[in-house]
């Protein structure tokens, strides 16, 4: 598996450490309550299909990356950095 | 028997080998299949299940029967395809699954018992009793059943593994590979071209075509000598492409020195990872079998294998040789044998409309019904007007027609697709991206078709690369036509196997269907048709066919079972390459390292890093005589111990306040330059994550200690809430971990040692505890922070890492002259557990600040990491496993970390358990065993007897419950 | 009082040569870590240029010559190699004792490192004045190109011995195949 760093260019997946959804980015306000934090924290969709997925660059650029990958057909649509896309 | 003046071998180079202990001759050039052919070596192996002898049945991987071992002892090479080994001086191969030899092997008698051992017969024979399957059935059918074996010493041998890149990678150097490459070469493409056979040329070497008016092979000369003259292509022969996988990266099995005598310091294989933008997979045809009643003996092989044998190794498979085949291709054995002056006993074809003439009997419409001979094929049958007529051989080639070898596009998931014109399954379109599909791989059989296909997806590939491409002009070639009829079974008395390795037969697929395994993928399994070593190659297609008579069912609605990777079996020790020993992992060794080594010390494992254990004294026997001497060396005197391994993480900018709390669950924008503050970060869970120590060293510029473990997942912590949760803070951080040699100097000496090598001494007043700053030690810059994790007055002195050695040698020596010296990780962590300090033994992911009672350091009004969850109903109050001393009751044998703790009068069972012992140590000041532990509301029961039980080692003590702080309460010591 | 002894971080191992590939060790008088604050970017480039005549470089890049270079080495950040800096503007940090640093050189440097690195080191793709940073075997490292036959890599000065074992391994294996 090849990831598009947007730093790096394609790079060999073992320079990448996968990280979860990229739902961790949405972090609720402190006291957004015990559900939005339960929500936040634990409960994940399974897509069969496209998803977007946090891989962090550790062996490369450090940078971490939003992928958005389709869990199907194993294709790569877009990587963008998350430092950007949390703007 | 070998035939002069035929073949591409180098009769100036013979070479002698072995193989079940007797000596043959061969030549450059062959494998050990052509050499044991040559010397009229028929029986190469025994069948898996009945130990039939079998000899062999193709020319290339695909081959299922021939397999034998390598070598001996730790290099012992188990089930090698004697197709694909090339003979070397001094190669030394046996037969196997058989005792005595394959000639005269005993297991022989499955065969006779063959009526039992049908499909599933494990499955249904030895169900009962039960107790008889580990210690009888599985034994005896592990030793009766089976391949090669491996020698059980560990293999020393050396392996690669590699990574390649390119613009286009072609699989497969036969005519449709070579144009491939030749014209993306020319085009200034970055080519791979990769072949698993030990030349490039495909089936040309193995006909007597001709291309563009010359020989095959020397169409083939011609290109080879054009691509190795270009810088950008790289030829890659004796190279499997084994799996595709995503984004055009690809696995692939290099045979460096397996036909070698010697290979010096060259690995045996190379695994190689190649990334490469486009592919052209021209990979070639399987031909396939016909299962026709006793169609195993030694003698019947491929028509196109014979051919192979002949036109590139010069050898005859048979003085007398029979044909049978349902498709035109399979006359050219005939033809070819004839001219070399093979006699040929019949050509036998299904069709009844089959065009076939020759100076040998032909016989149309009809198929042979069965065979004899014990170690090889002596005469087969006919039906002949009613009756049988019997035709003696010594060879029969026979042919089911050709299924493309379209393995690797099913890697990626994608279907084959059946086409009823060549009777077989052609890969699906666009199966792997980026992968064009060229010649016989996708059912295209002619050469000219495969040197035009060559160039179409060689053209395909460039217009995708955005290279040029150009209109070729290509060879002359032959152009035939494809012609078959299908024929997958012939009924009749006897077996007809389908796949000759796993000895599975058409009764067996039929029996399968009949119990209901109708699924393709059931039926693999309840007969295991495809899945031996060959995967199945010859065999899959045809035991389908008979799967979907026997359901009544067309072909493509049974399906096929899916490819995946590797195509050939791969050898771990390639995939492992490097892994051995030293490459298991890296080493990080402390500048303290040598010095270590020097005194004795035995090195544990701490992550990758090494550090001491303890330092044995002279006279000292057990490690815990020196650990208890180092620990009140420390109380009483003073001790050195190196702590580089602990991370370090420099933090600067305008945020480094506000970032660090909100990492941290407690303030750290409050501290004071030139302060340190022990700080804990948690887990947006709620959990603690690591905890540590840091440093302002300026307004806008704090130094992060991390524990040891945590250095790598706090540094990938930082970095995302930087970028993922704070976008835009001005922060910037940088690990030092590696750039300094910090060393603890702990005791009521502490200070005495450090005045021996500061330049300026300490003044008490200006190092208070918890106090850091810069200071000048033996001349150069360092720092120094007045902290302490043994409960003594304590400091960590750094300086750069070039110089850690040296320091550490010169402070020990100090202590030493003050009564003190170098102390272990055993002291270390006696020390740390008088004092009730936590460890990862204690923050193991699991316990929250409350559960170690740091609650309050989760600081009201500010947000931090973890602090929501922290405060989830359930991660505090009394139900929790808090934080707790455990001191044992009278003499115990032992004490050890693990156990399980329980109340006085309840018995020692799980469900009874209320926590468990973290930590322990003999602490020679108490004179007694300590430990830590987590007990259920364990701070409220500090007095309590608990029963501490640890079934996996046998021990048991009764405990006193106790606060974690055993030593010096109050802290007035580390404060002093 | 005598003064602290330095040693190096590949002292007694290096340098090696096998076949046409030798691997050495150099010891840069210093390497400063340098990562711009906020919008300082460009103000940081230009002093550093002025410096040392050399700029900050871009992602995956290079500035400089032998003795003063200016190596990309992630996300805004830069190692200065060489010369010791001052520079206003950007968090610096002293690491010149954190790296082992290595050099490769040979026609077949680029296959040696093959077998330990993915990047692609081809000629055409990583050319002098490239830096990435990557993996060699399990460890990670900074890697430049510096010439046509030359690379510099740099790895965590701890694992030095693991480095210099993995990449002389490669150096026989690969100075062993034709």
């Amino acid at each position: 598996m090849r990831i598009p760093c947007p730093i790096c260019g394609e790079r060999d997946s073992r320079e990448f450490t996968y990280k979860g959804a990229a739902v961790a980015m949405q972090r609720p306000d402190p006291d957004a309550g015990a559900a939005a934090w339960d929500d936040y924290l634990h409960l994940r969709d399974n897509p069969a299909g496209e998803t977007r997925e946090l891989w962090y660059h550790g062996a490369g650029c450090t940078g971490w990356l939003v992928v958005t990958r389709n869990t199907l057909t194993h294709r790569i649509l877009a990587a963008g950095l998350a430092s950007e896309l949390a703007r | 028997m070998r035939l002069a003046g035929l073949g591409l071998i180098d009769r100036d180079t013979p070479l002698r080998f072995t193989f079940d202990g007797r000596s043959y001759e061969g030549f450059q050039g062959d494998t050990l299949a052509s050499a044991l052919l040559a010397n009229n070596v028929r029986l190469m192996a025994r069948s898996f299940k009945y130990h039939r002898p079998r000899g062999v049945l193709t020319a290339g991987s695909e081959e299922p029967n021939a397999l034998v071992t390598i070598g001996r002892g730790a290099a012992q090479t188990p089930n090698v395809r004697a197709t694909v080994q090339e003979i070397f001086a001094g190669l030394e191969a046996r037969g196997q699954n058989a005792w005595p030899s394959v000639n005269h092997d005993l297991m022989a008698v499955n065969d006779l018992l063959s009526p039992f051992l049908g499909a599933g017969f494990y499955y249904k024979t030895f169900m009962w009793p039960r107790r008889f399957w580990e210690s009888l059935y599985e034994p005896v059918i592990r030793r009766a059943a089976g391949l090669g074996a491996l020698g059980g010493d560990a293999d020393r041998a050396q392996y690669d593994k590699a990574f390649a890149h390119c613009d286009l990678l072609v699989i497969g150097g036969g005519p449709a590979g070579l144009v491939a490459a030749l014209l993306a070469g020319r085009a200034g493409a970055d080519v791979i071209l990769a072949d698993e056979d030990s030349r490039f040329g495909g089936r040309l070497l193995a006909e007597t075509e001709e291309v563009g008016g010359v020989p095959g092979p020397d169409w083939v000369a011609g290109v080879l000598a054009e691509l190795s003259g270009m810088g950008n292509v790289r030829l890659m022969v004796r190279t499997t492409v084994t799996g595709a996988y995503d984004q055009g990266t690809y696995g692939a099995l290099e045979r460096v020195s397996l036909h070698r005598t010697d290979p010096g310091d060259a690995p045996l294989e190379t695994f190689w990872r190649i990334a490469a933008k486009q592919v052209v997979l021209a990979s070639g045809a399987i031909e396939r079998p016909i299962a026709f009643p006793m169609n195993d003996r030694p003698g019947i092989m491929m028509a196109g294998a014979v051919r192979a044998y002949l036109n590139r190794w010069g050898v005859a498979a048979g003085r007398r040789v029979a044909v049978f085949a349902n498709n035109d291709g399979a006359h050219r054995t005939a033809r070819d044998l004839a001219r070399a002056g093979v006699e040929i006993a019949a050509v036998i074809d299904s069709r009844p409309d089959a065009q076939a003439s020759g100076d040998y009997p032909v016989f149309t419409g009809t198929t042979i019904t069965g065979t004899s001979g014990r170690h090889g094929i002596e005469e087969i049958t006919i039906p002949d007007r009613g009756d049988t007529r019997a035709i003696k051989c010594d060879c029969l080639a026979m042919s089911g027609g050709w299924n493309p070898a379209l393995h690797l596009t099913s890697h990626m998931g994608a279907r084959p697709v059946w086409q009823d014109d060549i009777a077989a399954f052609v890969p699906a379109k666009d199966a792997v991206p980026g992968m064009t599909v060229a010649g016989a791989a996708r059912g295209v059989f002619s050469t000219a078709g495969c040197l035009a296909d060559g160039a179409r997806a060689a053209g395909k590939a460039l217009q995708a690369l955005g290279k040029p491409v150009k209109k070729p002009e290509l060879p002359q070639a032959e152009d035939g036509a494809y012609a078959l009829a299908p024929l997958w079974q012939v009924p009749g008395k006897g077996r007809a196997w389908l796949d000759f390795q796993n000895d599975v037969t058409v009764k067996d697929v039929k029996l399968a269907a009949q119990e209901n395994f109708r699924s393709v993928e059931h039926m693999k399994r309840y007969t295991t048709q495809g899945m031996a070593t060959d995967q199945g190659k010859t065999s899959n297609i045809a035991a389908m066919a008979v799967l979907a008579d026997a359901t009544g069912r067309s072909l493509p609605e049974t399906g096929t079972t899916t490819f995946r990777p590797p195509y050939t079996p791969v050898t771990i020790a390639a995939m492992g390459a490097g892994g051995l020993d030293k490459g298991f992992a890296p080493e990080r060794f402390m500048t303290s390292h040598t010095a270590s080594l020097q005194r004795g010390a035995p090195m544990i494992e701490a992550g990758l890093w090494y550090r001491p254990s303890y330092f044995p004294a002279p006279h000292e026997t057990t490690w815990r005589e020196a650990c208890d001497r180092e620990v009140l060396m420390v109380r009483n005197a003073v001790g050195v111990a190196d702590v580089s391994t602990l991370g370090k993480i420099d933090i600067q900018g305008p945020d480094s306040a506000r970032f660090l709390d909100f990492v941290y669950s407690n303030r750290f924008s409050t501290l004071k330059p030139g302060r340190v503050r022990y700080g804990l970060m948690l887990r947006e869970d709620g959990h603690v994550m690591d905890d540590g120590t840091t440093a302002r060293l300026g307004d806008r510029h704090y130094l992060m200690t991390t524990t040891t473990a945590a250095a790598g997942p706090v540094m990938m912590h930082l970095d995302w809430v930087k970028q993922g949760l704070m976008p835009g803070a001005d922060v910037q951080f940088v690990s030092v971990t590696e750039q300094w040699a910090q060393f603890a100097v702990a005791g009521p000496g502490a200070r005495a040692v450090l005045d021996l090598v500061l330049d300026t001494p300490l003044d008490p007043a200006d190092w208070p505890f918890m106090a850091c700053g810069a200071v000048q030690v033996m001349g150069v810059a360092g720092r120094l922070f007045r902290i302490s994790f043994s409960g003594e007055e304590g400091y960590e002195i750094a300086v750069p890492a070039r110089f850690g050695e040296n320091l550490f040698r010169v402070l020990v020596s100090h202590a030493e002259s003050l009564g003190g010296g170098p102390y272990g990780m055993e002291a270390l962590n006696v020390l740390r557990i008088e004092k009730g300090f936590v460890t990862h033994a204690e923050i193991h992911g699991r316990v929250t600040a409350f559960d170690i009672g740091m609650q309050r350091m989760i600081s009201p009004g500010k947000d931090c990491i973890g602090k929501a969850a922290s405060q989830r109903p359930g991660l505090s109050g009394p139900d929790r496993d808090q934080l707790v001393g455990l001191r044992p009751i009278g003499a115990v044998q032992d004490f050890a970390a693990g156990g399980h703790l329980f109340a006085d009068a309840n018995p020692a069972t799980a469900k009874n358990s209320e926590g468990y012992v973290t930590s322990v140590g003999y602490s020679p000041v108490q004179q007694s065993y300590l430990g830590m532990g987590f007990l259920r509301n364990g701070r409220a029961r500090h007095g309590e007897t608990v029963r501490l039980v640890d079934h996996l080692r046998g021990i048991e003590a009764r405990c006193v419950v106790t606060d974690p702080v055993v030593f010096d309460p109050d802290g007035g010591r580390m404060r002093a | 009082m005598p003064r602290l002894i330095a040693k190096s971080a590949c002292d007694g191992l290096l340098p090696v040569t096998i076949g046409s590939v030798t691997l050495s060790e150099f010891s840069p008088d210093a390497i400063t870590s340098l990562a711009p604050f906020n919008g300082r970017a460009a103000a940081v480039s230009g002093a550093l240029k002025s410096a040392i005549g050399a700029g900050f470089p871009a992602a995956n890049r290079c500035t400089g010559k032998a003795g003063a270079r200016v190596a990309w080495s992630g996300i805004g950040q830069a190692l200065v190699i060489g010369p010791r800096v001052e520079i206003d503007g950007a968090a610096m940090t002293d690491q010149t004792d954190a790296w082992a640093c290595l050099a490769l050189d040979g026609a077949r440097a680029g296959e040696v490192l093959a077998r330990l690195c993915p990047l692609d080191l081809r000629d055409s793709q990583f050319k002098t004045g490239h830096a990435a940073r990557s993996l060699l075997g399990h460890m990670t490292g900074l890697f430049l190109r510096t010439g046509a036959r030359r690379f510099e890599l740099l790895v965590f000065r701890s694992m030095a011995q693991t480095a210099v074992h993995e990449l002389t391994g490669a150096m026989t294996s690969v100075d062993a195949q034709a």
